[in-house]
């Protein structure tokens, strides 16, 4: 490895150093750049659908791994890091980067890095570089927005810039591919530490950035330097390391925030003073940009907050009228399927599969066009620019209910899965603001409640046009999420009111031009997403479809006997056709199975509600996670139905009371509707949150809370109604 | 970098601007806060426009030495005084 420094640096005992790109041509490549410096562009240029999703050990941030052929041998594992301004992390989500690069034992550390820079804003992009620079990492400049600096009259002479730089320069343009292959070829080469140092620690410093060498092996001073800087926060290190540090810091009086804008001034400087020969800006037009001619628009007094309620409007039509054609073929063609196995025979198997396998999957794969739209359009309006517009309309709004700016962005993206959109919390510095922020996401309604809301509204509200335009359940479901998030709203305030703490909350963060979004990273972005419901959530759902179907359909020995039996006489007595006493029987026998037995355990609790034993094993099976709800009803319904009835809407219409009557009236839909707008079920959320924020207080917290509000307002409104 | 001490006149402050208006940076009042701005580029000698303020008064935009735009809130800005 080309690594001049290393030269003389004795290992770290015990711990090889991976030289491992000769021999396999394997190399480990990580990217790195400023926010909005197109790394997501390049790295799905790079990877294309070879990505996978996981995490930083020990933490949730996501990790975005991906392998590109470089060259026709030579095969390169890429790490997508999250953005950053700079080395010294101001959030939780640019810490892993520091955990990453200053950690030259760990296993993933990177045989060299990319870094991704926009060169219409050269000077910003290029503070982090020089950063990476001096730590003598092997690097290649990404020069990306060739093009949008071309437009703002902005000309580079990449010659200059590679030579004062002192690291190969690609010009590109990722968004549209210009440049990626000569990147691939740089990329696929042996690449040497950079020949240029920017910033040098000064003289009375060195003594103890000497002593942290000595005592880490590092081979650079720069690295020593922030070890001394964030040693309390690298997580790799032991507590006597840490101890270490801290008593060095005494010792040297290390004014930790001083130094550090010194530097950040000196940097800067630096940068300015290269950048003269570099950069040449002939400025013609003096016109307005577009992005504030557009912004006089969108972010306006009253078209602004119109738009934005205008798309959201646009959001739920399109995810309750668009998503409903390829949801009824999925929905008809699993039916059909389950049809057909049923004729190939009959026994306990085939029941299984039909009833079991093929309805659970039913209930996961009906819901891939809706979840497919939600972060198209999710991914359209980060792409393009929209969202920070967005922060930025509502920051005072929301800071009245103890909320930021930065919270609307993950409580929109709460309304496609609590679980990313709490680890998206950690763009919020603060940490009231971050922890109220964590505790009401889980109110904002998710994707997983769409299977619940879909299949309840179409049963009890008419498919009819409200002022002629807009679809009426398309209006209920707006409703139910708004619920979700005024409920979401009031609790945060409730939360502020309570929760005291002085920290200060910032808000100073770039506001990105607007941009056409690139169909590839959307289309990647949907891709990502149905292959994380499909696979993830898709597992838990199947499995508990067949652990369902198994409980409803044994029983305590001797129970379902009796049953069958129970239910002959009790046919032969009312002179029954042989259909319908088929039917009474399987209603018997589920009655009389452990999931009935268990139902019926619960039925007095949620009886007020207007629930029987029936919908309680599907609220008691929601707990795991609500989109099991559909699955479950449409396997309870299942046993005991004529074969006709295959979707689960027709399943639940048939559904009778004790008088004869339908038995999910409005009241009872309209209160079941509640209880899944803010029961907390879903134990992903629970563990995503005990994460997040260490301890098991707020998610206990959450569960009571939550589960309390939708037990008593499922209460009232099915006692109101009814 | 050390907080210089408060003159006895308030200097004025980005929040003080007028829309699209320029100023330049003389210092940052806020050590803590500092360290981002500074990050953002907003280093003292540096020229800032205000470029608009969000519906409600409050954040604001910057244009930063006519590079990007940044946006903040009134109180941060506060925090940036500018040269006569």
């Amino acid at each position: 490895m080309a690594r001049a420094a290393v030269i003389d640096k004795p290992q770290p005992l015990g711990q090889e150093v991976t030289t491992g790109s000769a021999a396999g041509r394997h190399t480990r490549i990580a990217l790195i750049g400023n926010p909005n410096s197109g790394k997501s562009s390049l790295f799905n240029q790079l990877t294309g659908l070879n990505q996978k999703v996981g995490n930083f050990p020990g933490v949730t941030v996501d990790r975005k791994t991906g392998s590109a052929q470089l060259t026709a041998q030579h095969r390169a594992d890429i790490i997508d890091l999250p953005g950053t301004y700079s080395l010294y992390p101001k959030s939780l989500d640019e810490k892993v980067i520091t955990d990453l690069l200053y950690d030259q034992a760990a296993s993933e550390y990177p045989d060299f890095v990319v870094v991704t820079a926009d060169a219409s804003n050269l000077k910003r992009n290029l503070l982090l570089f020089t950063q990476l620079a001096d730590l003598q990492l092997p690097m290649v400049l990404a020069l990306n927005m060739m093009d949008t600096a071309a437009q703002h009259g902005i000309q580079i002479d990449v010659e200059e810039l590679q030579r004062q730089l002192g690291v190969p320069i690609i010009p590109m343009n990722a968004r549209k591919g210009v440049g990626v292959t000569a990147l691939k070829i740089v990329m696929a080469q042996e690449l040497g530490p950079p020949t240029e140092t920017f910033y040098e620690p000064s003289e009375e410093l060195l003594p103890m950035i000497r002593q942290i060498r000595y005592y880490f092996n590092l081979h650079n001073d720069y690295l020593a330097l922030h070890y001394a800087h964030q040693g309390d926060r690298l997580r790799f290190l032991s507590a006597d390391d840490r101890a270490y540090l801290a008593e060095l810091r005494d010792k040297y009086q290390f004014d930790s925030i001083a130094l550090q804008a010194q530097e950040t001034i000196a940097r800067y400087a630096r940068i300015s003073e290269l950048l003269l020969d570099v950069v040449r800006v002939t400025r013609a037009e003096k016109n307005e940009s577009y992005s504030n001619r557009i912004d006089r628009v969108l972010t306006h007094k009253v078209w602004g907050y119109l738009i934005f309620l205008g798309i959201l409007f646009l959001l739920f039509q399109a995810i309750f009228s668009w998503a409903a054609y390829p949801m009824d073929l999925i929905d008809q063609g699993v039916a059909w399927l389950g049809s057909q196995v049923k004729q190939l025979g009959e026994g306990p198997l085939i029941d299984l599969l039909s009833d079991g396998i093929i309805a659970g999957l039913g209930g996961v794969l009906m819901f891939i066009p809706q979840i497919a739209l939600l972060f198209a359009f999710i991914a359209v309006l980060e792409e393009s620019g929209y969202m920070a517009r967005v922060t930025f309309m509502m920051d005072k709004i929301m800071r009245k209910f103890g909320l930021n700016g930065k919270s609307v962005v993950p409580l929109i993206s709460g309304m496609a899965c609590a679980v990313p959109a709490i680890m998206s919390t950690r763009t919020i510095e603060n940490w009231k603001d971050r922890i109220i922020t964590i505790f009401v996401v889980p109110l904002m309604s998710c994707s997983a409640r769409i299977p619940v809301y879909t299949v309840l509204v179409a049963l009890v509200v008419p498919d009819q046009k409200v002022l002629g335009i807009f679809n009426l359940q398309g209006v209920v479901l707006m409703g139910l999420y708004l619920l979700g998030f005024v409920s979401a709203v009031l609790s945060a305030w409730a939360l502020k009111v309570l929760l005291k703490a002085k920290e200060r909350s910032f808000f100073i963060m770039e506001f990105p031009v607007y941009r056409w979004p690139r169909w590839k990273n959307v289309g990647l972005t949907i891709v990502e997403k149905v292959k994380a419901f499909v696979f993830q959530a898709g597992k838990v759902i199947v499995a508990i479809s067949v652990l369902l179907w198994v409980l409803a359909s044994y029983g305590p020995s001797g129970a379902l006997d009796q049953a069958t039996q129970h239910a002959q006489t009790e046919a032969a007595r009312q002179q029954l056709t042989p259909a319908q006493t088929e039917n009474l029987v399987a209603s018997y026998k589920l009655e009389s199975s452990y999931a009935g037995v268990f139902g019926r355990s619960i039925e007095p609790v949620v009886r007020p509600l207007g629930f029987d034993w029936k919908v309680s094993i599907a609220l008691l099976t929601s707990f795991a996670a609500r989109e099991v709800f559909v699955g479950t009803m449409s396997t309870i319904y299942s046993v005991g139905q004529d074969a006709d009835m295959s979707t689960v809407q027709d399943k639940l219409r048939a559904e009778k009371d004790e008088n004869g009557q339908p038995f999910f009236t409005p009241a009872r839909a309209a209160s079941l509707l509640v209880f899944y707008v803010f029961a907390m079920q879903c134990v992903s959320t629970l563990a995503t949150t005990y994460r997040e924020t260490k301890g098991w207080t707020w998610p206990l917290l959450q569960l009571v809370y939550m589960s309390g509000l939708a037990y008593v307002l499922s209460l009232l409104t099915y006692q109101l109604l009814k | 970098m050390p907080a210089p001490a408060a003159p006895t006149t308030t200097p004025r402050s980005v929040k003080d601007l007028r829309l699209g208006e320029t100023g330049t940076i003389c210092c940052l009042n806020d050590p803590e806060m500092a360290l981002k701005l500074l990050e953002m580029g907003c280093i003292p000698g540096t020229k800032v426009t205000l470029n608009g303020r969000a519906p409600l008064g409050c954040p604001i935009t910057l244009h930063v030495d006519g590079e990007y735009t940044l946006s903040l809130r009134v109180s941060e800005a506060a925090t940036i005084l500018l040269k006569d």
